[in-house]
C-alpha cells in the first residue's frame, strides 16, 4: 500500500526520477514482453535480408536505433504543432529524412556497408517499427518519455536480428563476426575433424526457421498466446 | 484539433524547407568523402579482377591507392581500339570514364578505358588487361571487369557487382566462388571468333572441359543471361583492341 502511494505522489511530481520504474518499463517492455518482432510481428522483412552476417547486422541495428529515437524525439518536439490532417505525411517526411541521412553517413565513410546493405537501409523508411511507435506513442507523450520507448522498441528489434545473425552466421559461414570459429576448432581436433557449414542458413529460408525457434522459446517461456 | 488550411500549408512548407536545406548540406558535406570512396572501391573493383579479394580486403585504403598507382597503367581507346587521349579539348584518362554514363551512347561514341596490370613499377612487363563490363540485370544495372592475360584470349579473373539483384539469388554474382568460375576460360574459339563465356542454365554440372561455358546460378537465369550479354558485348566492343594486342603479341613471340 505505502509503496505505491509514493509511486503516486512521485509521478506526480513535475521532475519525475530520470530512470522511473515507469519509465524503465518504457525500454525493457518491447525487449521481451511487446518485442516488435517476435510478438508484433514487425519489421520481417529486414530482419529476414541483412542477418546472413553479424558485422551488416548490427550496423543494421544501430541505424535503426538512431533513426526510431531521433523520429520519436522529433515527433514528440513537433507534437503540439503537426497539423492532425498531414500528420502521416510530416512523420515519412522526418522519418526519410533521417534515414537518408544514416545512408549519406554510411556512404561516405563505411561504402562496403553501404553497399552490402544497400536498399535495406533506405526500407527503414518502411520498417513499421518507425511509423509504428511515432503514431502511438511520439505524438501524445513528452520527448523524453518518447525517446526511451524509441529506444526499447529499437533495442527490441536489434538484440532479435543479432541473435538469428549470431546463429546464421555460425552455422551457415562458421564464423561470428567473421572470425573462423569452425577452422579454429577444427584446427584443434586434428585435420579429420571437420564441421561441416549449412547453406541453408544462408539462405532466407534459414533466417525464418531460426526466428520461429526464437518465437517459439520466447512464448513457451512467457507464456504468450495470440488472441 | 482541425487547423485552418493557411496553417496545414505554412507548415509544411517550413517543414520541407528544413528537412530539404539538413539534406542538401549533408550532401554537400560529405559529397567529397562519398566521391572518394566510391573511387577507392572503383580501384578495388579493377584489382578484384587480378588478385584475390582477401587480398584487397587485408589493405588499407592506402595501401589500395598506392598498390593501384604502382600497379595498374591505362589508356582510354575508342571502338576501333584507337588510344583517345583528349575528347572536345578536355583531357581523357580511365579513371575519369564513367562507364554507365557511356553505356547511355551508341556503342561508336563510348569510350572504353581499359586498365593494364603490369609488374611493379615496369609498365612494360604486362600481366593482364583488365576492360571493364557494363550492362542489365534483371532489376538493374550489372556491372564488373574482366581480367584477360597477355595471349589476349585467356580469362585471368572476374569481378562482377550488381545494383538490385535478388540476394541469395542473382545477386551471386558477386561471391568469390561464382567469379572463380571464369578463371582460365578462353574468349575466342578455335576459328579465332569471339564467343566469350557463356554461363549455363542449372547449376551443378561440371564445365571444365568446355572453355567457353561455366556453370550456371540456380535461380538466377535472367541475371546470368544479363552476365553473358555483357561479356559478350563488351569483349565486342574491345574487339578492335583485343585483335590489335594480340597481333602485336604474336609478332613479339615470332
Amino acid at each position: 500500500m505505502s509503496a505505491e502511494t509514493v509511486e503516486k505522489t512521485i509521478e506526480k511530481k513535475p521532475a519525475e526520477a530520470f530512470l522511473s520504474k515507469r519509465r524503465k518499463k518504457l525500454v525493457s517492455d518491447p525487449l521481451v514482453d511487446e518485442n516488435p518482432i517476435t510478438i508484433q510481428v514487425l519489421g520481417i522483412c529486414s530482419a529476414l535480408a541483412v542477418t546472413t552476417q553479424m558485422k551488416p547486422t548490427l550496423v543494421m541495428a544501430i541505424s535503426v536505433i538512431f533513426v526510431v529515437v531521433m523520429s520519436n524525439l522529433v515527433i514528440s518536439l513537433m507534437r503540439n504543432t503537426i497539423p492532425s490532417r498531414v500528420r502521416i505525411i510530416v512523420q515519412l517526411a522526418v522519418v526519410a529524412t533521417l534515414v537518408t541521412l544514416v545512408s549519406e553517413v554510411l556512404k561516405a565513410f563505411a561504402y562496403d556497408m553501404y553497399k552490402e546493405l544497400s536498399v535495406f537501409v533506405g526500407l527503414i523508411i518502411t520498417n513499421c517499427i518507425v511509423m509504428g511507435r511515432l503514431e502511438a506513442f511520439a505524438l501524445g507523450n513528452k520527448p523524453y518519455d518518447s525517446v526511451l520507448d524509441g529506444f526499447g522498441s529499437a533495442l527490441g528489434y536489434s538484440w532479435i536480428i543479432l541473435t538469428v545473425a549470431f546463429f546464421r552466421e555460425l552455422l551457415g559461414s562458421g564464423a561470428v563476426f567473421g572470425l573462423p570459429i569452425y577452422e579454429s576448432i577444427s584446427s584443434i581436433f586434428g585435420p579429420d575433424f571437420n564441421l561441416a557449414t549449412n547453406g541453408l542458413m544462408v539462405s532466407p529460408v534459414g533466417a525464418f526457421i531460426i526466428l520461429g525457434l526464437i518465437i517459439w522459446v520466447q512464448r513457451t517461456k512467457t507464456g504468450y498466446v495470440e488472441h | 484539433m482541425q487547423q485552418s488550411n493557411t496553417y496545414i500549408i505554412t507548415f509544411s512548407v517550413i517543414l520541407t524547407v528544413v528537412l530539404g536545406l539538413l539534406l542538401s548540406g549533408t550532401s554537400q558535406l560529405l559529397g567529397p568523402r562519398q566521391k572518394e570512396a566510391i573511387a577507392l572501391d572503383n580501384k578495388k573493383q579493377i584489382l578484384g579482377a587480378v588478385i584475390s579479394g582477401e587480398e584487397i580486403a587485408a589493405m588499407t585504403p592506402q595501401e589500395v591507392n598506392e598498390y593501384y598507382n604502382n600497379r595498374i597503367a591505362s589508356v582510354v581507346v575508342d571502338i576501333n581500339g584507337k588510344e583517345v587521349t583528349e575528347q572536345d579539348g578536355v583531357a581523357v584518362t580511365a579513371e575519369t570514364v564513367d562507364i554507365a554514363k557511356n553505356y547511355k551512347k551508341s556503342a561508336e561514341d563510348r569510350l572504353y578505358p581499359v586498365y593494364i596490370f603490369h609488374g611493379e613499377g615496369n609498365p612494360d612487363e604486362v600481366a593482364n588487361y583488365v576492360l571493364p563490363l557494363y550492362g542489365a540485370g534483371l532489376w538493374d544495372a550489372i556491372w564488373g571487369y574482366i581480367a584477360l592475360d597477355t595471349d589476349m584470349n585467356t580469362v585471368g579473373g572476374i569481378t562482377l557487382a550488381h545494383a538490385g539483384e535478388t540476394p541469395g539469388l542473382g545477386a551471386r554474382i558477386t561471391e568469390p566462388g561464382v567469379q572463380a568460375r571464369y578463371e582460365g576460360k578462353t574468349i575466342f574459339n578455335e576459328s579465332g571468333e569471339l564467343v566469350a563465356v557463356e554461363m549455363q542454365k542449372g547449376e551443378g554440372k561440371d564445365y571444365s572441359d568446355d572453355p567457353h561455358q561455366v556453370d550456371g546460378m540456380s535461380g538466377a537465369t535472367i541475371t546470368a543471361k544479363g552476365v553473358n550479354n555483357m561479356l559478350k558485348n563488351y569483349l565486342g566492343y574491345y574487339k578492335a583492341y583485343i585483335e590489335n594486342k594480340k597481333s602485336s603479341t604474336a609478332v613479339a613471340v615470332l
